[in-house]
């Protein structure tokens, strides 16, 4: 009996063992060909890793697992390609930005700073990004999320809901250079608004919306039908239910997604160059004259290409990404705090 | 202060589908009724029709009336709001909600409705509703737990506990114990007996015993063929439904000869 249910399975460091064989023979074919470099050789390695195995494992173990094996590694191999420049990129803003990232450069503008020289810092850009996001989030989330609530609570598949649809879809495409250009004709030139940070978080806004809307629509969508009608059942009115029972089911995935919509907005260089401009000095009032932002500061110091301003616009990048770290794990906690328990 | 529900040519619509023909029954206060059938005949549909929950689905109506006491449910100016906190509702699938614990569970329905209570009459009727659904002593220790980590037996009888803690006059229940193990399920019917003294409780069961034991009465509904609606069969008291039915569908399908 026990025969039927064995059969030749290959040992565990089978795995192990090939790996290190196949990486052998890649370096000893780059030493002894012409073929170089470190992607050569990994892909080598990778395609003769899959060879092997597939061939071993078909002689030894029989077809199913062979293709088992192979599937298994091409789809750990995939994960590895996909995030390797993801790596690859934090490490680089890392390593070059960490030069210039100091508490100088948090609490330093770059006003009288000539772009050659060391020195100066990302405050008035940190700042400028924090109240235009700020404000974009506090315009945009309350509309998205009510907007999402319609869609999914009210509508129930009506003409005015499928319209908002279509036009949140079409929003969702609007590349944010048209955003910026849309603020800047509406606003700027029709009415005379100077450029401030206000018109940039208007741009951002409708950027951030089309994102929320999805967002919510996608969570809300997810809160069993039970749940609301068990609530409804206890004589509960629907404007109560989704406040006490929907919204706090989906609470999670809607912050998740507000965050998103954040991260992508905080990064946006386009819009702001059309509607703020740039500035090197603090300007803490988002209502009056041009306001830096973190892009905007990372593309000019760019701009300026002395060794300096590189490494500013490198640590500006570090000072991004720290930033929508520390939103992405706020939201997280927040979202922990209010998610279902079991 | 249970109430008597008076259903006169009930026809209930999913879009263009007429699922409910021209039903009309009489469920007594202080009784137990229940409503049995094969799938699909409806017994859910009529039911949801009791405490206006049927228009809730999108496209979903009826026509005919529902009175209870003698008025009009679907009346002119009646809030279901209203309509709903009047007549409760228990589900076939435990659902309590998932982000709040077993003690504001309880007091969903009462907490959410504007009141303000104190803190001890909110403990008392979380008690008073907890032992009248034989849990209390079951999580009298562990009120602020989440109402999710329960078994399902506890999770349903936790369920009757928020139905009942608004003081409803009526109770619908539609298969409360399909999803349930048989200890549980003789809790549920236990709890039923007890119920009845308070209220009209009416519930959809596909167990002929269970119909047996705990009802008074039994509607038979039964439907022609598959997309004709289903229709009310009989109505009459349980040992007749069960010893001599009236009509030959009713004995077919209890005596399992259905089809
Ligand atoms: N949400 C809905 N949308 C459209 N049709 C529905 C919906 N719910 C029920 N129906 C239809 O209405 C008819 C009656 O359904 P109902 O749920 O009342 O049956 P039931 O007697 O409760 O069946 P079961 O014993 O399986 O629960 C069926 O034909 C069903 O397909
Ligand atoms: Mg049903």
């Amino acid at each position: 009996m026990s025969t039927q249910l064995r059969g030749s399975i290959l040992p565990k460091w089978f795995a192990a063992a090939l790996a290190m064989l196949s990486i052998g023979a890649a370096l000893l074919i780059e030493n002894t060909t012409n073929v170089s470099g470190i992607g050569g050789t990994t892909a080598l390695a990778v395609v003769l890793y899959l060879v092997l195995q597939t061939a071993w494992s078909f002689t030894v173990e029989g077809r199913r697992h062979a293709v088992d094996r192979l599937f298994a590694t091409l789809i750990y191999s995939s994960f590895v390609a996909a995030a390797l420049p993801l790596a690859t990129l934090i490490w680089q803003v890392v390593h070059k930005g960490i030069a210039q990232f100091n508490a100088n450069f948090l609490s330093h503008s770059m006003r009288s700073v000539s772009p050659s020289k060391p020195g100066g810092g990302i405050y008035h850009a940190l700042l400028g990004t924090l109240e235009q996001v700020g404000i974009a989030t506090l315009i945009a989330v309350p509309i998205g999320i009510l907007t999402a609530i319609y869609l999914v609570e009210y509508s129930r598949g009506g003409r005015l809901g499928k319209w908002i649809s279509f036009f949140v879809d079409v929003m969702t495409g609007v590349p944010s250079i048209v955003a910026g250009l849309f603020i800047y004709t509406a606003f700027i030139l029709t009415f005379g608004m100077e450029r401030s940070g206000f018109a940039a978080s208007l741009s951002l806004t409708i950027l951030m919306m089309p994102v929320i809307v999805r967002a919510t629509e996608e969570m809300l969508k997810i809160v069993p039908a039970d749940l609301r009608e068990a609530s409804l059942a206890l004589g509960i009115p629907q404007w109560k239910t989704i406040l006490r029972i929907v919204l706090p089911t989906a609470i999670g995935g809607i912050i998740t997604g507000v965050m998103l919509s954040v991260a992508r907005v905080a990064g946006e260089t386009a819009p702001l160059l059309l509607t703020t401009f740039l500035s090197q000095s603090i300007n803490s009032n988002p209502f009056a004259g041009p306001q830096a932002a973190i892009p905007t500061f990372i593309w000019d110091q760019i701009s300026s290409a002395t060794p300096a301003s590189l490494d500013r616009a490198w640590a500006g990048a570090l000072t991004l990404i720290l930033l929508i770290m520390i939103f992405y794990g706020t939201a997280k906690l927040i979202a922990r705090y209010y998610a279902p328990k079991a | 202060m249970a109430k008597r529900i008076d259903v006169n040519n009930l026809n209930a619509y999913y879009g263009t589908f007429r699922a409910v023909a021209d039903v009309s029954l009489t469920i007594e206060p202080r009784s137990v009724t229940a409503f049995i059938g094969p799938s699909g005949c409806g017994k859910s549909t009529v039911l949801r029709s009791l405490n206006r929950m049927h228009e809730v689905i999108p496209g979903a109506r009826i026509e005919g009336s529902v009175a209870l006491d003698g008025e009009d449910i679907y009346g002119d100016g009646v809030d279901p709001v209203n309509v709903r906190r009047t007549i409760g509702m228990v589900f076939q699938r435990p659902n309590p909600f998932p982000t709040m614990s077993i003690q504001e569970n309880v007091l969903a329905g009462i907490k959410l409705d504007s009141g303000r209570k104190s803190k001890d009459e909110l403990s008392e009727i979380v008690e008073r509703s907890l032992r009248g659904a034989n849990l209390w002593n079951e999580v009298k220790d562990r009120l602020d737990r989440p109402g999710a980590g329960l078994s399902g037996g506890q999770q349903q009888r936790l369920c009757i506990a928020r139905a009942i803690a608004v003081q409803p006059d009526v109770l619908l229940m539609d298969e409360p114990c399909s999803a349930l193990d048989p200890i549980s399920t003789i809790a549920i019917e236990d709890l039923i007996h007890e119920l009845k003294n308070e209220y009209t409780i009416v519930i959809v069961t596909h167990n002929m015993q269970q119909a047996a034991r705990v009802s008074s009465s039994t509607a038979f509904f039964n439907l022609a063929a598959t997309g004709e609606p289903g229709r009310l069969v009989e109505i009459n008291p349980t040992d007749q439904v069960f010893s001599a039915p009236r009509e030959k569908a009713t004995e077919d399908y209890i005596s399992g000869r259905f089809g």
